[in-house]
């Protein structure tokens, strides 16, 4: 089958936000962060992701305000390009083409129009090392520009761009492991070492410099702070330290007039030290993971700390948390599978140490954690703690069961099976019921039974059992509340379980056991057939969907995947692959396998009624597959291409090892989601909340209107207030503005005014001319300040008289007064 | 290189006084110490630290504060007395009640001409200084608390008080207060607690520096008695302050044991609007810091751990050197112990008494070769008290074992041990009083003669026989070329084994060489730059062998009056690096009879045997040899051996002695157990205990 070029790869969301320090706007109302190839903008005040800068092909590694434009941003990325951005309304402005990776952008406000950039020296990968250079940005008026005219400042640089700091005027610190490195462009470069004891370890982790004053503090490994002064004049420089962090400071800052010093390191406490007072400090303790990287706003009011469990905090100067935005939390490992939560429809997996995290991947946002463990989890290395290592859920999405599990290493397992109960009122996952002993051995597989009517849970274990359990069959217990207790125990021929799972309909529940797939009839516990076709053990287990659920799917560790046919009990057809995960779509007859071989993963997707596969991917990527789920469209597309109509109704997530979670999008799906986004980005300066939304959508409704000229705006005025009326009154109370903000659009809206609209076009063509001219602008890089909210603002009303007065007096000709002043001597 | 029995002696319980004040004269470089028990030591800065002259204390002697002016050393105590000490002589030249209560403090101004104490009764008393003595000029507005602290403007226009909760400003010439400054309490101590002003600096442009009792280092303006600054350095007290010359560094001594340092720096490199900065920590003590003192190149500090410790300034130190390395100074550089080499005895001195003792005796076969039985317990043989207050300054025993003296700076006792068994007593046999008391005292090797070091580099002579003992002569340097100054009184006086000559050194760094039957002066040895720290007069050669603080070695015959060839051949290669960088000076000379090339030396941490028939070692050799040496086989070994044979057995030694019967006694005082019997410090919370 020929690969379509319609179908790619694309990493969507949960890529880590926390790679590089993040901006936040001048204003202090967006979060910019890198993630991925994108850079996503975030609401400070709802923590809302508002639109994403996307034009980057490769990882983006930094990014930083434009001293010159406060409302532009650079951004550098390893394609070797520079972007300019106007991130509020997401358009790209110029395109730097550098030609070599970046891995760090930087900025000095002494020096417009000079970048300053981290690039890989050697040409092998092999050997890191870095050097900072200077770029010095062509002026020119085109979209995309080469500029080449660089200059190297310091070599051999710390990859970490911690390890670098502008500070006043024109000095730029690196440090390496062991020396400072200030340079005075042109000046003069000075090396300031830190040891003085053997084995200590005071290895710079990090820098910042002082806004105004000429101090540097830099970073320890041993969690030592060191503000080091008087560094010009040769020897003479001195330093105080500090000492609180028990381990390195992974990052510095100062807030931007200098008044305090914050720090952050894996005890994920922010420390906030008075600059001048030292032994004064506060601290803001449990933000989650260790902090990597902090910034302030330029106004000093609002700090953002960028966590290890890919998160930002926004953290107000007051010392609170007002803003958490948490992209997808990635841990050590995902244990449990991919799942739906078929209620919310997020994704569910591993998220935090002993939670499951529930993220929706159309928002690309973490929704909740759910706390399984209910233990507090400690921040060291190399304890046994407990983790989440499986969850199901039923077809409902009211029942879900996991398994935490303790003591992987040593001998003495423990493990709990617990199963929640979905609470309609609080909307969340209760505990039901806590099985302490479920098996005797390690849980392998577990599966919710797909019945409407009842739910059962089939769990397998190593113990060589699998057991059933059901809801309130226990009679002991003379409660209310049901829990769950064992309903029958299964075994075969003292063989361990490998598999387990239900067919579509229930009726079936197919146990593997090792090479052996045994079927039994839940209804009457009685074990129908028996299957086998060695040799090797059975990995992956599934039966058909709809049309093809006759067919029992399996893969073995010899690279065999097998199709049985369940009415005739016999082998379909069988065919060797390596297959690593199999998925079947819940929603079609299509299953897809992930196969891994020599070095990179490709995708089968295939019915099981014909071992012919419906579409190839090759070489999807180059790690190995083990998670990947299904999740159901919103709205189906209506693809006819048959190598995508398998997208049609789910797309398909995958998890690689590198904890990325990619996707599959189709040429249309990126059609829609472009055209989508253009009509997002319409109004620049409002932050999207409940009520922008309301009020842009009345105004679209009304620049619709004024702009066609067909009959179609002789509808009655009547429905248009009518709407901003139902508008009103469906938004809840506590999200609407002030009334008297509201009064005049609401009372504007029963006007039937002809001059609104002359008005409006006069606007919009003053506005256009506006928008034309700042393009020019922005193409020469004046980078001037643009008038921003210019579309906002009201203009003065003016009565009817005195615009036709105004009109006159514009119309008339005043030439003959330019004779007047020629004549004049 | 010859094997020795060895004494190990660990019951000399020697414990150093606390440091409670220490005074910097920049003019000659040299820093005086304040000890608890009111014994004052001068330190020479740029002579590595050595220890110059000590003036022993006196019993309820309690320095408070120490004072230079001019070339003259102040202290003021709890007494409430001001005393001037003679330092030539190295005694208290006289003392003067300020009527005052106990003082608390005492400081001179810059012009040097008149003095101000604190006293307990709220006044500070100005004294003025006159050639030959200090006369009290008048009081200032008394007040109602102790004046814990003074501290003069530069100009000498105005005086700070630190006070309990306050600093007083006063005019010096009117005598009133110009502001007072109030020092509040600190955040969540008890409002009864007072804010005790422990120290206060007055800079020269008009900034006051407190430190207080709260952990607070204060900076206020005189002019509007504001407070323009405060760092809080510690929970606990803010001792002391010290601020340098230029005025551009400040250190604070706390009770924690910190010396933490200010620096006067421009915020904007290249403007001159400067500020205090806190800048570095140095944490070299486990005690209270009772006094800091910024030297221009280092930060000293002593305290409750009785340790002087100077901290180098890197930064202000031109060129590193074993002369700018961390020093930390336990014990005195002058020797407590004096052994009879014929008898086995050995003295100890304590400021308050002598202990003698009888060495062990050994069966001379042990477990192993290391270590031998001990047959006979060491046995204390007499505990003799001093009679009247003043403190010892120094003792000696009678190789023979049958003569101790000692010297007070009011008199010298000279008593006879009669020694039958078990039975021990004395009898007191001369008392001199004042006029020949003695800096240093020494037995000919014969026990026949007495020397005794005094004022002006002379030498008493005292004849012992078992009738009694008779006054001989004295021993005066050849003076005729100078006839004006003070001469240095004598202070080392090594006989020679023949009991032909005599050498004596003094602190003006000279040394003079008497014979004995002559009883006249021979010569003079050239005067070298550095002290000598010890010396011995060889046995066979008669060569004069001496040791000099900064690590030299000089080999000087008296016979031919010039140095001897090794001594020129040791000046001309140089010495090697690691023995120049050795950072306390040797104290002891003395020479094996068997092997007449070989000269034993030891410092705190050493003891070496120098061979000056093998080779010298350069820098390129390896210095401490003695290990490789072991593991080469013996035709090589030649080859590599230099003269330098250095023993690191032994720590924190006070003496080494060589007995006559070739076993060698070493004292020891570790400094575990100084540690262990200094009082509990301040307690810290340490992280992760």
């Amino acid at each position: 089958m020929v690969e379509t070029s319609d179908i790619r790869v694309v990493r969507c969301g949960g890529s880590k936000v926390n790679l590089t320090p993040p901006i936040i706007s001048s204003d202090s109302r967006f979060v910019l962060c890198t993630s991925g190839d994108l850079v996503k903008v975030y609401s400070t005040r709802t923590e809302e992701w508002l639109h994403s800068l996307q034009g980057h092909t490769n990882q983006v590694t930094g990014i930083t305000l434009n001293p010159a434009n406060h409302l532009q941003v650079y951004s550098c990325s390893v394609d070797g390009t520079v972007k300019l951005w106007d991130f509020i309304d997401g358009i790209l402005i110029k395109t730097f083409v550098i030609g070599c990776p970046l891995f760090a952008i930087y900025v000095s406000e002494k020096h417009t129009g000079v970048l300053f950039l981290h690039v890989s020296m050697a040409t092998d990968s092999k050997n890191e090392c870095f050097q900072l250079v200077s770029v010095h940005l062509p002026k020119s008026a085109e979209q995309e520009v080469e500029a080449k005219e660089m200059s190297a400042v310091s070599s051999h640089i710390s990859k970490n761009p911690s390890c670098t700091a502008f500070g006043r005027g024109s000095v730029s610190e690196t440090c390496m492991s062991m020396v400072i490195f200030i340079s005075f462009f042109s000046l003069c470069s000075f090396s300031l070492k830190a040891t003085d004891k053997k084995g200590a370890k005071n290895a710079f982790t990090c820098i910042a410099c002082h806004p105004t004053d000429d101090c540097i503090a830099t970073g320890h490994e041993d969690g030592k702070i060191r503000l080091w002064r008087n560094f010009i004049h040769k020897k003479e420089y001195t330093y105080s330290t500090q000492h609180w962090h028990h381990n390195a400071v992974n990052t510095l800052c100062f807030t931007p007039e200098g008044t305090h010093l914050l720090s952050g390191g894996i005890e994920s406490v922010l420390v906030q030290w008075q600059y001048g007072a030292d032994n004064r400090k506060e601290f803001l303790p449990r933000l989650g993971g260790s902090i990597l990287h902090i910034s302030a706003s330029s106004d000093g009011q609002l700090f953002c700390t960028s966590h290890s469990d890919n998160k930002i905090t926004v953290i107000e100067s007051s010392f609170k948390v007002c803003g958490v935005i948490q992209g997808l939390v990635k841990g050590d490992a995902v244990l449990t599978d991919l799942m739906i939560d078929p209620r919310s429809k997020a994704l569910v997996l591993n998220g935090k140490p002993g939670h499951l995290q529930f993220y929706s991947l159309l928002r690309d946002k973490h929704l909740y954690n759910l706390d399984i463990v209910q233990q507090e989890y400690i921040y060291e290395a190399g304890l046994d703690q407990f983790e989440v290592v499986k969850a199901a859920f039923d077809i409902k999405g009211s029942w879900l069961a996991t398994v935490e599990e303790r003591g992987k290493k040593s001998s003495d397992l423990e493990f709990f099976l617990k199963l929640w109960a979905f609470d309609e009122r609080t909307q969340s996952f209760v505990l039901n019921t806590t099985i302490t002993a479920a098996h005797t051995d390690r849980i392998i597989s577990m599966c919710f039974s797909s019945s409407e009517e009842t739910t059962m849970l089939v769990t397998a274990a190593e113990d060589s059992q699998f057991k059933a359990w059901c809801q309130g069959a226990d009679a002991d217990t003379q409660q209310d509340q049901n829990f769950w207790s064992c309903d029958f125990v299964g075994s075969y021929h003292k063989l361990n379980p490998t598999n387990c799972s239900f067919s579509a309909d229930s009726s079936l529940l197919a146990v593997s056991f090792q090479e052996v797939i045994t079927i039994w009839s839940p209804d009457t516990w009685e074990m129908l057939t028996t299957l086998c076709q060695p040799p090797g053990v059975i990995r992956d287990l599934c039966f058909g969907r709809l049309s093809c659920s006759k067919y029992l799917l399996g893969t073995t560790t010899k690279n065999l995947l097998c199709c049985w046919n369940l009415l005739t009990c016999e082998l379909e057809w069988s065919t060797s692959v390596d297959v690593s995960k199999l998925q079947p779509d819940p929603f079609s007859e299509n299953v897809a396998a992930f196969s891994y071989q020599s070095k990179h993963t490709d995708l089968f997707v295939f019915k099981p009624s014909e071992p012919r596969p419906l579409f190839t991917n090759k070489n999807v990527c180059s790690e190995k597959v083990h998670r990947a789920v299904f999740v159901p469209r919103e709205e189906p597309l209506n693809s006819c291409d048959e190598s995508t109509q398998w997208l049609n109704r789910s797309q398909l997530y995958f998890l690689t090892q590198n904890m990325d979670l990619l996707t599959f999008s189709t040429a249309t799906e990126e059609d829609r989601m472009l055209s989508s986004s253009k009509q997002l980005v319409i109004d620049d300066s409002v932050a999207v909340t409940p009520f922008y939304l309301l009020l842009g959508k009345h105004r679209q409704q009304q620049q619709k209107l004024n702009t066609q000229s067909h009959p179609v705006s002789d509808k009655p005025q009547q429905t248009q207030g009518s709407v901003t009326i139902k508008e009103l009154l469906h938004t809840p109370a506590h999200v609407l503005p002030a009334a008297s903000v509201l009064c005049s659009m609401f009372v504007n809206s029963f006007l039937i005014s002809n001059t609104g609209e002359t008005l409006q076009e006069e606007m919009d063509s003053e506005k256009e001319e506006e928008d034309s001219e700042e393009e020019m602008e922005a193409c020469d890089s004046q980078q001037e300040l643009r008038a921003q909210g210019s579309v906002d603002e009201v203009t003065p009303k003016l009565s009817k008289a005195q615009e036709r007065e105004l009109k006159r007096v514009r119309k008339t000709d005043f030439s003959w007064m330019a004779g007047l002043i020629d004549s004049k001597p | 290189m010859g094997e020795f029995k060895v004494h190990r002696v660990r019951f000399f319980d020697y414990m150093p006084s606390g440091i409670r004040a220490l005074a910097f004269n920049r003019d000659i470089e040299r820093i005086a110490v304040a000890r608890m028990d009111g014994s004052v030591e001068v330190f020479h800065c740029s002579d590595r630290f050595f220890q110059e002259k000590i003036i022993p204390g006196r019993e309820q002697c309690g320095i408070e504060g120490l004072s230079w002016v001019g070339e003259r050393l102040f202290s003021a105590g709890l007494n409430g007395g001001i005393t001037e000490y003679d330092l030539t002589n190295q005694k208290v030249k006289y003392t003067v009640d300020a009527y005052g209560g106990p003082i608390w403090t005492i400081a001179g101004n810059q012009q040097g001409t008149h003095l101000a104490v604190g006293c307990e009764d709220g006044t500070v008393k100005l004294f003025e200084v006159n050639e030959d003595k200090i006369q009290f000029e008048r009081n200032l507005d008394r007040q109602k608390s102790r004046i814990i602290s003074l501290s003069w403007h530069p100009s000498g226009s105005k005086i700070a008080a630190g006070m309990m909760d306050m600093i007083q400003i006063f005019n010096v010439e009117t005598g009133h207060s110009v502001h007072r400054l109030l020092a509040d309490r600190g955040v969540g101590t008890s409002r009864s607690k007072e804010c005790v002003v422990w120290s206060v600096v007055y800079l020269s442009d008009g900034t006051i520096i407190s430190g207080d009792s709260v952990g607070m280092v204060k900076l206020w303006d005189d002019q509007t008695g504001t407070l323009i600054k405060s760092h809080n350095v510690t929970k606990c007290d803010v001792l002391a302050l010290s601020v340098s010359q230029n005025e551009d560094s400040l250190v604070a001594g706390t009770s924690e044991g910190t010396v933490v340092q200010f620096q006067f720096i421009s915020m904007v490199l290249g403007k001159d609007d400067k500020e205090w900065v806190r800048t570095r920590t140095f944490k070299n003590h486990t005690h209270d810091i009772r006094a800091v003192a910024e030297i221009t190149t280092a930060v000293v500090s002593g305290g409750m751990d009785a340790q002087l410790v100077v901290r180098p300034l890197l930064d202000k130190v031109e060129v590193r050197s074993a002369a700018s390395a961390l020093r930390k100074i336990h014990f005195p550089h002058r020797r407590l112990v004096s052994c009879a080499r014929k008898s086995g005895l050995m003295l100890f001195q304590y400021p308050g008494h002598l202990e003698l003792w009888r060495l062990g005796e050994s069966e001379g076969k042990g477990e192993d070769d290391i270590h031998l039985f001990v047959k006979r317990n060491p046995e204390k043989l007499l505990h003799l008290k001093v009679k009247g207050e003043d403190h010892i300054r120094c003792s000696a025993v009678s190789p023979c074992g049958e003569w101790i003296v000692y010297s007070t700076a009011s008199s010298l006792r000279l008593y006879r041990l009669h020694c039958d068994n078990n039975n021990v007593s004395i009898t007191k046999v001369l008392q001199i009083s004042t006029e020949l008391s003695a800096n240093q005292l020494c037995f000919s090797s014969d026990s026949s003669h007495l020397f005794s070091a005094s004022t002006q580099s002379s030498v008493h002579l005292v004849s012992l026989s078992q009738s009694g003992c008779k006054f001989v002569g004295t021993l005066k340097p050849k003076s005729g070329e100078r006839t004006i100054g003070i001469r240095e009184s004598s202070k080392i006086i090594p006989a020679s084994e023949d009991g032909k000559w005599l050498a004596s050194a003094n602190s003006d760094h000279e040394v003079h060489i008497y014979n004995l039957q002559t009883r006249k002066a021979h010569c003079t040895v050239p005067v070298y730059s550095s002290a000598v720290t010890a010396m011995g007069i060889h046995p066979t050669t008669n060569c004069l062998f001496m040791m000099y603080a900064d690590q030299q070695m000089c080999e000087y015959s008296i016979e031919q009056k010039q140095y001897t060839d090794w001594s020129r051949m040791v000046q001309r290669k140089g010495l090697h690096r690691f023995w120049m960088e050795r950072d306390t000076p040797c104290l002891n000379v003395m020479f094996n009879p068997q092997h007449p090339s070989h000269v034993i030396l030891h410092d705190t941490y050493m003891l070496c045997i120098i061979d000056q028939s093998l080779p010298l070692p350069d820098d390129k050799t390896q210095f401490y040899n003695q290990l490789t040496l072991k593991s080469l086989p013996e035709e090589q070994r030649k080859s590599h051996s230099h003269a330098f044979k250095v023993c690191k057995t032994f720590k924190d030694i006070l003496c080494v002695e060589l007995m006559s019967d070739q076993s060698l006694v070493v004292v020891e005082r570790p400094l575990e157990d100084v540690a262990s019997q200094l009082p509990a410090p301040i307690k810290q919370k340490k992280f992760a205990t």
